[in-house]
């Protein structure tokens, strides 16, 4: 049990790290990346989404009929994002202004209903709050990488909440705008995926 | 007349939803190995944009405002259009089979299409009449459209090229992507 916990915990921090093994869930990946700080802002209210629908989804799992499965899941992630995106807006605000519309839609993002589908359905409700954690978490972490990358090159520092830069490149160093801009962000995963792949399944 | 003509440009040309605004990617890169899945999906996303941003431009003004609900959006927009698709999908069914095949297994993965969504959350943001926000739904959908197809094309051939192996399939695709929209970005001083 305890194993098999792990197991599903773990799979999502490297063997199937969305969105680089797991090719969900892009549109926030390439939008919000910007910053390391808005990666990982969206990262974390994503992962809180979805540790609490995989949740809720495997608890009712018995009780949904599967001919109207897919729009009660909807309706279960729905409300879990407008309990985010309230809670944004009492407690980050200026981070809400930020992502803007990008909060909204993580109830079409398909790494929420993919998971619901593939696994909370199926499995029991300590598991599938491992997957969600795991999951969650390896989508923070792999927003947070991009924006960190797009941010080094497009901005020559790396800033996390409090103002002032933890890095900077030195006076050498001239900013590379394009990186965030909309085409970089396309190049930059490209890259990314590029490199995961490289590096291998293990 | 005229401001509607130059909604419409800056939303297919300037304000492209795949490109500049990055919203639908997931189908973008799933559908576009091939010309005629790129063309099937395309034209499902002009057949339901133009209904949902209507609909849901309704529901906002005459449902949400009148009960002071507003923040209620997220979820009954994505109840309306999840069932709009439902809907849509049973009257091609029955009357027009025609078109049901050739748009048939696209238009359930229209639901969690973001561009859906989010232009219906862009055209409430941006507080347009019904007119415009029809308008600026169709643009969209046209931008969506020509960015698909074109990408299509240009997949099409990648697939002949020989691509070094970690950057093969999804990489190169989202490599191609960029450079596409740095020629839409050319776009911007258009308005």
């Amino acid at each position: 049990m305890a194993q098999s916990l792990a197991k599903e915990f773990t799979k999502g921090l490297w063997a199937e790290i969305p969105p680089f093994r797991l090719v969900l869930g892009l549109c926030p990946t390439l939008a919000v990346t910007k910053t390391v700080e808005n990666g990982i802002g969206m990262g974390v209210a994503t992962a809180f989404v979805l540790v609490f629908s995989n949740l809720l989804v495997s608890m009712l799992r018995n009780l949904i009929p599967s001919k109207v499965r897919i729009a009660c899941y909807i309706v279960i992630i729905a409300t879990f994002v407008t309990i985010v995106e309230l809670l944004m807006q009492a407690f980050t605000y200026p981070l809400y202004l930020k992502l803007g519309i990008f909060i909204p839609l993580i109830v079409v993002n398909c790494i929420l209903l993919g998971r619901a589908e593939a696994f909370a359905s199926k499995n029991s409700p300590i598991l599938s709050l491992a997957d969600g954690l795991g999951m969650g978490i390896g989508y923070t972490l792999a927003l947070g990488a991009l924006g960190g990358v797009r941010e080094i090159i497009g901005h020559g520092t790396l800033t996390f909440w409090g103002g002032t830069p933890v890095f900077e490149m030195g006076a050498w160093f001239h900013p590379f705008a394009f990186m965030i801009q909309a085409p970089g962000a396309f190049v930059a995963l490209g890259l990314m995926l590029c490199f995961m792949n490289l590096m291998g399944k293990q | 007349m005229e401001d509607l003509f130059v909604l419409a440009i800056s939303c297919i040309f300037i304000n492209n939803i795949l490109l500049a605004q990055y919203l639908g990617n997931c189908p973008f890169l799933g559908t576009s190995k091939k010309m005629e899945t790129a063309i099937g999906m395309a034209m499902a996303v002009i057949f339901v944009l133009v209904m949902a941003g209507g609909l849901t431009w309704i529901v906002n003004e005459y449902l949400l405002k009148t009960l002071d609900v507003e923040y209620l959006q997220t979820v009954s927009f994505i109840l309306v259009i999840a069932s709009l698709v439902q809907f849509v999908e049973m009257f091609l069914k029955k009357s027009i089979p025609a078109l049901y095949s050739g748009l048939g297994i696209f238009l359930p993965l229209i639901t969690t299409n973001c561009a859906v969504m989010g232009v219906a959350l862009i055209n409430m943001k941006e507080g347009y009449s019904f007119l415009e926000a029809i308008v600026a739904s169709f643009a969209y959908a046209i931008g969506y459209g020509l960015a698909l197809i074109l990408f299509a094309g240009i997949r099409e051939r990648i697939l002949l090229a020989r691509v070094p192996k970690p950057l093969q399939d999804t990489s190169i695709g989202l490599i191609t992507a960029g450079i596409i929209a740095i020629t839409f970005m050319s776009f911007k001083g258009m308005v």
